[in-house]
């Protein structure tokens, strides 16, 4: 069992949460992940160690709202507990003094890669961030990421915040004007993809954080395999992160696809369910206030 | 009963194991042979001829004192067979179920060759299961000697491994990667097989007895590594078994639609994906689905894969589809375990012998569509014994499937050697143990099971926790040192053997 220490709501449907898990945060490095599990019907999922403290033997992890687990996790509170936290799992970032990182971070991909950015900065490099979302309410960590950016450029798909622009924009003048000797990005499939075709023509080294559908998260199962100029790689163990121009996106976007219809049949049973839940809950205070 | 003379225990048949009908257990997870009545029981255990040289024995993994626990199971002394049970094995409900009793011990008992052995295999189970229910024979822990001992994997080999040294007063943790404890017995074995709360039931009963700690959620290699243990711990065995998957070197193993035997078994097994979605994790589930393999792990991706399309159908109406077994051999080489072998032809699952998968098919949407294969014909027989399978030219042909999975073995995973060094691996990815002791190249680290000989049965690797933790008390008890680990017949075991 696993408290939750502290839960924050970023926005509406975007939370982080402090986790007591001192046998993960002994160990826990920038880009490695954890697999976490509610109860005892909950499935596990992989998420993002996003900051951590050895000395508190606490992790911070971050989640957007988007399936039935992630709902229920964000229906907890500080105080309860989930069942399962294990890892850190995958690899390390590979940090070293590269010269000049852009580091990209779009939706909740920028918690992932504040910690790579913390650690790229403390080896020396120069950092250029730029991260992005959707909408200004759905940006999240601007404050942190500024400490650990020698520049920060911040963008919103429909311009209610900072520029309006994909990510990739302001990535594409960087790279035009300035010299850059390597690139992280974490955020959606989709937007590294577009940054792996933007960081391409430059030649510029491009690391992506992949998050395909995992099971077991440690190397068992196989679920997570994508590939890697054409070979099989798990990136539960082998990854999670890849050089994003030998990434085969059409692969690994299918094959996120593959369960969408389970998805939205058990974010439908679990809101009916809970609807059922809070409605006997209801009746149950009723029926004592009757007799009260 | 009076004293019955050899041949009148030769003239009663072997007793028939109750099973649930195989068309009804298409739609249920239940368990399929119910196990004997006392009765029964009793009556198979008359067969026995309590040979003076039995040769039984030397047919069990773990020596179980075959002879014994059926002297006094019919007699009527229950308590006495489990303790004579107990002596050499902690799960025998377990092992009663899964073992491959046909060419262990019933193989080596001397009416095997007169017609049909003991079936000791059904009565182990028997008195596992008397045991669970009624407690007879609490298991006494030696008083504790304070050495500290670190289990990695809690799958039959680590399991066994910590009882054993549980028993003899060493303080044992395991350390297990996933959230439930039993490794491949929880994962990978159907509950219509193995029911999950037997596993539960014996595992908590032996820890609780021996004191044993469980730490779940660590991945050793990353959550904590072999050398960190060691600094730790007096002594560590490692029992990590074989479970990463190997997949097929043929195109369009990517396809959505394909996956292997132990993502598909996780999902349904440790999962409950068959209670999808009153439990989270999903599983699609083809119509026509292809299982590539016929050993253990493919038979029950198949009757899983079954029981899924048929209650698909009663839930949802239409037909529940076909599952096929693809199997590059003949019915002959078969590896798996006869009954469930036998079990899933019973309940229909379609055997496509002397075929092999040349190309997995995709539509549009890159979902798979078909299975392309060729026929295949036996030759000489190979380092294996067994007579090479050898494609027939032009006798290609395309199977209608919309799921392929992937049942042709494991390997170890590799995750749990990150960081650690001195610890000598084959090329196939297995530890250098050496066959007597299962000491590796790395001092005071121990390694059996599937780790060390590649994938193969439950009892084995209960038989090498044993031997491994014989050794290992010989080490914590001060009869040799480190500086003595290689003792003189440096003989390493590598896998494949």
């Amino acid at each position: 069992m696993y408290t939750i220490l502290k839960k924050k709501k970023l926005s509406d449907v975007t939370n982080e949460m402090v986790l007591e898990a001192p046998h993960v945060a002994r160990k826990a490095r920038s880009g490695q992940f954890v697999i976490v599990r509610i109860d005892e019907r909950s499935e596990r999922i992989p998420l993002t160690i996003a900051d951590y403290d050895r000395a508190a033997g606490t992790i911070t992890i971050l989640f957007q709202e988007v399936g039935k687990s992630t709902m229920q996790l964000g229906t907890l509170e500080e105080g309860d507990h989930i069942l399962t936290c294990a890892g850190p799992l995958g690899n390390p970032t590979r940090v070293d003094k590269y010269g000049t990182v852009v580091c990209v971070g779009g939706g909740v991909g920028v918690a992932p890669i504040f910690p790579i950015a913390r650690d790229l900065k403390e080896a020396g490099n120069t950092i250029i961030s730029i991260i992005g979302a959707r909408t200004r309410q759905l940006l999240i960590w601007e404050d942190r990421m500024r400490t650990v950016s020698d520049e920060l450029i911040v963008c919103t798909d429909d311009g209610s915040y900072g520029r309006k622009a994909l990510v990739t924009e302001p990535l594409k003048e960087v790279l035009e004007q300035r010299h850059v000797d390597r690139v992280w990005a974490v955020g959606p499939a989709v937007m590294m993809k577009f940054v792996a075709l933007t960081t391409k023509p430059h030649n510029i080294p491009t690391v992506v954080s992949l998050n395909p559908i995992m099971v077991d998260g440690t190397g068992m199962c196989g679920c997570c395999r994508v590939l890697i100029s054409g070979q099989v790689r798990f990136v539960c163990v082998e990854g999670p992160q890849f050089d994003a121009h030998e990434v085969d996106w059409e692969n690994l976007l299918m094959r996120m696809q593959y369960y969408k219809d389970e998805e939205r049949l058990a974010v439908e049973y679990w809101k009916e369910h809970r609807c059922r839940l809070e409605q006997a809950e209801q009746e149950a205070e009723e029926e004592k206030h009757r007799h009260g | 009963m009076a004293e019955l003379t050899p041949k009148e225990r030769m003239q009663i048949p072997r007793q028939e194991m109750p099973a649930q009908n195989p068309l009804e257990r298409r739609y249920n997870f239940n368990e399929v042979a119910l196990g004997f009545d006392v009765e029964t029981a009793r009556r198979e255990a008359e067969r026995c001829l309590q040979c003076k040289n039995p040769t039984c024995m030397d047919g069990c993994p773990v020596g179980v004192l075959i002879p014994q626990f059926i002297r006094r199971l019919r007699e009527g002394d229950m308590a006495g067979a489990v303790m004579a049970m107990k002596e050499r094995n902690s799960l025998p409900a377990i092992c009663g179920r899964v073992c491959p009793q046909e060419v262990q011990c019933e193989a080596a008992c001397v009416l095997a060759k007169r017609g049909a052995p003991v079936a000791i295999g059904r009565l182990e189970r028997f008195v596992g299961d008397y045991e669970l229910a009624h407690r007879t024979c609490p298991l006494v822990r030696a008083a504790p000697t304070g050495m500290r001992v670190a289990v990695v994997g809690s799958g039959p080999a680590g399991l066994t491994c910590a009882v054993e040294l549980g028993r003899r007063g060493h303080q044992v943790t395991i350390f297990e990667s996933l959230h439930s404890v039993g490794g491949v017995l929880i994962y990978g074995i159907p509950e219509f097989r193995l029911p999950k709360w037997i596993v539960h039931a014996e595992i908590e009963y032996a820890m609780e007895c021996f004191g044993i700690e469980i730490r779940t959620d660590h991945v050793v290699g990353r959550t904590i590594t072999l050398d960190e243990l060691l600094a730790d711990y007096d002594a560590v065995f490692l029992g990590t078994g074989a479970g990463l998957p190997i997949l097929l070197n043929v195109p369009g193993v990517n396809l959505n639609g394909v996956m292997s035997a132990n993502e598909f078994l996780t999902r349904v097994n440790l999962m409950k994906a068959y209670l999808f979605p009153e439990y989270d994790t999903p599983i699609k589930v083809g119509h026509r689905v292809a299982v590539i393999g016929a050993g253990n792990v493919a038979m029950d991706a198949a009757r899983c894969t079954l029981r899924l399309q048929h209650m698909r159908a009663e839930k949802e109406g239409g037909e529940p589809g076909q599952v096929y077994i693809v199997y590059r051999r003949s019915r002959q080489e078969v590896p798996a375990r006869a009954e469930e072998f036998h079990h899933a032809e019973e309940e229909g699952v379609i055997f496509e012998f002397l075929t092999n998968p040349v190309e997995i098919l995709g539509d549009e949407q890159k979902r798979v569509r078909g299975l392309r294969c060729v026929r295949m014909e036996l030759g000489e027989p190979d380092a294996s014994g067994r007579r090479r399978p050898i494609p027939i030219p032009g006798s290609e042909f395309v199977m209608d499937v919309d799921m392929v999975i992937i049942a042709v073995g494991t390997t170890p995973n590799p995750v749990v050697f990150l960081n650690t060094y001195g610890l000598e691996r084959t090329k196939e990815g297995t530890v250098v143990a050496d066959m007597n002791t299962l000491r590796t190249t790395k001092p005071r680290v121990w390694a059996g099971g599937d780790v060390v000989t590649g994938a193969a049965t439950v009892v084995s690797a209960m038989g090498a926790g044993k031997v491994a933790a014989a050794d290992m008390h010989r080490f914590l008890c001060g009869e040799f040192s480190e500086s003595e680990w290689w003792p003189a017949q440096v003989k390493a075991h590598t896998a494949g053997a």
